[in-house]
């Protein structure tokens, strides 16, 4: 049968299709796995240090115990039809063809040993519903498909019951963990925040010394003392911000941007070396215990400083976990202001002052840069910002416009709701699995392609740490920079007019072209 | 001995779909929801939820973003079902009601569109190699026994009339306890024992997603976890434990 297509590819040889489905490829990707978690990332975060000998009961109560208590859980399991509606919907299976990176087939994974032990049908007629034992072969699998799954939601977008497969991946993993199967890279980072505060394990007089040289570049680029307070005690905003921000690129531009929106809305903030972390890998692990411990270092940490309010920074699980969850996990804020939203993301404060008038842009600045937007999908998908639902497309792109005088979007299906994850959300960040991270980024690549060849775009703009380093690692394997990557508040941070700023005449003009934007522009185009 | 083989089973039947179901609801009613996941954008407010569950399940609004050829054939497959049933309440009441003598002729058409439309989903099933790869047996059982229904129904209004003062004359005898003879045709006893096996199959299969839909946290959940904090049962306990 014919697909329907909603779109057809401009000129057929020269663009590839972002949607394109490849043909099913069985088992292409059954041998990308993480590296397993060691006994003491294991047991720092509560969890048996390898895989226990009843691991089989044991996971099998797990599961029954997830099903009682997640409604959605119960629900998905239940509700499926396999009418096929998510079957194309995945990043990772439009990049590998492997049939179980198909939505409604990586649940099955889990269903059909959920049906096998709880339900009628799959007690007693398994073969007539796919039902299976749970075997060593099948926690295999779930080993290897559950971590091939970004937890995006694009699939629940279009599912007609909304059956979420990152619940489905989250229940998965958790249950792994549980008999002592857990994946090295999102445990052993759970484990710093911790211990320590953030997921690179940085040490408060590290953080200090680094913000400090920070200060110092944007005073050397604009000659105004920008400030980048650590600990303050009654700040009025205490920024939570992913770890990448102080260190990795163009996520430290996105930093820098904060702080100069911060200063020049006459703000007094601080990070907190405590809760030097936004991200939230309890999430990917679907720990409900860990989450909570996470979330509750921010709740102590806000205290503790006297802060009125909590900002968070560039990073889109995080945002899912401040905005949907922090609220369950750690509230009632009744000790923080009221009068603004608990927490809120750093773009809709900027909005705000932009709103009020506070900053001034120069946008020619970014004349440089032909930008368009990656929605990164847990913000698209899993959250808002402002007050209406959808907030959390506009408010970012309407900052992009302010501040920038090229703008344009990619196709309209992979955008907004629609939009594609970047490949290496949900815990699968991590070099070892750079295979399916490359393959899954496919379809957001292609549709850059496109809007690079109509329209001349040189970067694209995100905001979130994660979309950030894994474009800076796969746009190479596309073609790309790997700065064609930047963040939202490193475009505010190019264009915004401090008080006081020392202006472009003053200086040689390279040399502003080099502190802004790295390498500059020119990327995206052969 | 007919009669009451087929009175028992619809009996029967209806106490497994019934008490099935309403099990489930009651399940799903009484699992708890521990954190706010409605799929977004989502509605700020319970009305704007209901609207969206109203799109959802009259226009199967995720579907049509889905996929237009699913959309079609699900969506046909089910206003046609809708529509027999309606007509079918005239063989269970009495007088009947105007709206339903008054809507008979759309249901028989509705007869063709719903079996049309299963049979472009059982088409789909086979051919698309993607839906086929995540199809069990029962995924292709259930869409055969709703089409012999549906051709078994329209064999008797258009090839094998059965006696159907008679037949009514059995259902309300089983509403009211007071058994009348069921007339013995093939065909009919053929699409009867269908419908009851799907009665039966109901509960403990995926038409489970009928009641299931309206239990979705990713559709049924308001978008407000900043103004109003929302606490599990569970998660209150694990809070009262341990709180810091």
């Amino acid at each position: 049968m014919v697909e329907l297509k909603i779109r057809q590819p401009v000129r057929q040889e020269d663009y590839s299709d972002p949607l394109e489905i490849p043909a099913l490829a069985p088992g292409a990707m059954a041998e990308s796995k993480p590296y397993p978690a060691s006994p003491e990332h294991q047991k720092d975060i509560g969890f048996p240090g390898e895989l226990v000998d009843d691991w089989k009961e044991r996971a099998i109560d797990k599961l029954g115990e997830l099903v009682g208590k997640s409604r959605g859980l119960r629900v998905y399991l239940d509700t499926c039809v396999k009418c096929g509606a998510c079957t194309d919907k995945c990043h990772y299976f439009l990049g590998t063809g492997d049939p179980l990176n198909m939505p409604v087939a990586r649940q099955d994974l889990l269903r059909k040993v959920y049906r096998r032990y709880f339900t009628f049908a799959g007690k007693y007629f398994p073969w007539l519903v796919g039902a299976e034992d749970l075997t060593e072969e099948v926690l295999d699998e779930w080993y290897s498909y559950f971590h091939q799954c970004s937890q995006c939601r694009r699939c629940s977008v279009y599912c007609p019951y909304g059956i979420d497969t990152a619940e489905v991946s989250m229940a998965a993993r958790e249950i792994m963990d549980t008999v002592g199967k857990g994946q090295k890279y999102c445990n052993e980072i759970i484990g710093k925040v911790h211990k320590i505060g953030n997921n690179l394990g940085l040490q408060k007089k590290a953080l200090k010394a680094t913000l400090e040289d920070l200060e110092e570049d944007i005073e050397d680029e604009t000659g105004v003392k920008v400030r980048m307070p650590v600990d303050k005690k009654g700040a009025d905003i205490m920024l939570v911000t992913p770890s990448a921000d102080f260190f990795a690129e163009p996520h430290v531009d996105g930093l820098i941007g904060y702080a100069k929106v911060f200063h020049q809305a006459g703000a007094s903030w601080t990070i907190s070396s405590y809760a030097s972390e936004a991200a939230n890998f309890g999430m990917f692990i679907g720990s409900y215990e860990n989450m909570r411990e996470l979330a509750l270092r921010i709740r102590k940490a806000a205290i503790d400083l006297k802060v009125k309010r909590i900002v968070f920074g560039e990073c889109g699980h995080a945002w899912r976990a401040a905005y949907s969850f922090l609220n369950t996990l750690a509230g009632p804020f009744d000790f923080l202001d009221q009068n603004y939203p608990i927490p809120q993301h750093i773009c809709e404060y900027t909005f705000d002052q932009i709103q009020k008038g506070a900053l001034t842009f120069d946008k020619s600045r970014n004349d440089d840069f032909r930008l368009t937007y990656h929605d990164s999908c847990n913000v698209a998908r899993a959250s808002r910002m402002g007050d209406k639902p959808g907030g959390q497309f506009e408010i970012p792109r309407a900052i992009l416009r302010e501040v920038c005088n090229h703008f344009y979007e990619m196709p309209a299906d992979t955008i907004r709701e629609n939009s594609f994850c970047c490949g290496g959300g949900g815990g699968l960040l991590t070099d070892e699995l750079l295979e399916v991270r490359t393959k899954g980024a496919q379809p957001r690549m292609r549709a850059l392609q496109q809007v690079s060849d109509d329209h001349g775009v040189t970067h694209m703009a995100a905001l979130c740490a994660i979309c950030k380093t894994q474009f800076a690692k796969v746009m190479p394997e596309y073609g790309f920079e790997m700065d064609a990557i930047v963040s939202i508040h490193q475009m505010v941070s190019n264009a915004i007019i401090l008080d006081g700023q020392r202006m472009d005449e003053d200086e040689d003009e390279d040399d502003i072209e080099t502190v802004a934007s790295g390498n500059g522009a020119g990327a995206g185009e052969e | 001995m007919l009669t009451a083989a087929y009175a028992l089973l619809f009996y029967g039947a209806t106490v497994i779909l019934v008490g099935g179901v309403g099990r489930k609801i009651w399940q799903y009613a009484n699992t708890p929801a521990p954190l706010k996941i409605p799929t977004t954008p989502a509605p700020v407010t319970r009305g704007g939820v209901v609207l969206r569950m109203v799109r959802e399940v009259v226009l199967f609004e995720s579907l049509f973003k889905a996929n237009k050829w699913i959309w079609l054939f699900g969506w046909i497959f089910h206003a046609g079902l809708l529509l027999v049933l309606m007509r079918h309440l005239r063989y269970f009441t009495e007088p009947v009601w105007s709206w339903v003598a008054l809507m008979q002729p759309f249901g028989v058409y509705a007869g063709f569109a719903m079996v049309a439309g299963l049979l472009g989903l059982w088409a789909r099933r086979i051919i698309v190699p993607r839906i086929r790869y995540i199809s069990a047996p029962s995924d292709h059982l259930i869409l055969v026994l709703l089409i012999a229904i549906g051709v078994s129904g329209l064999l008797m209004k258009y090839v094998a009339r059965t006696d159907i003062v008679a037949l009514k004359a059995f259902f309300l005898g089983l509403i009211y306890f007071d058994w009348q003879p069921l007339p013995a045709d093939p065909v009919l006893l053929v699409h009867l024992a269908l419908v009851a096996g799907l009665m039966i199959v109901f509960p403990v299969s995926k038409l489970l997603h009928a009641p299931g839909v309206f239990f979705s946290p990713g559709r049924n959940q308001v978008d407000n976890p900043r103004e109003k904090r929302h606490l599990a049962p569970w998660a209150a306990r694990l809070e009262a434990g341990g709180k810091r």
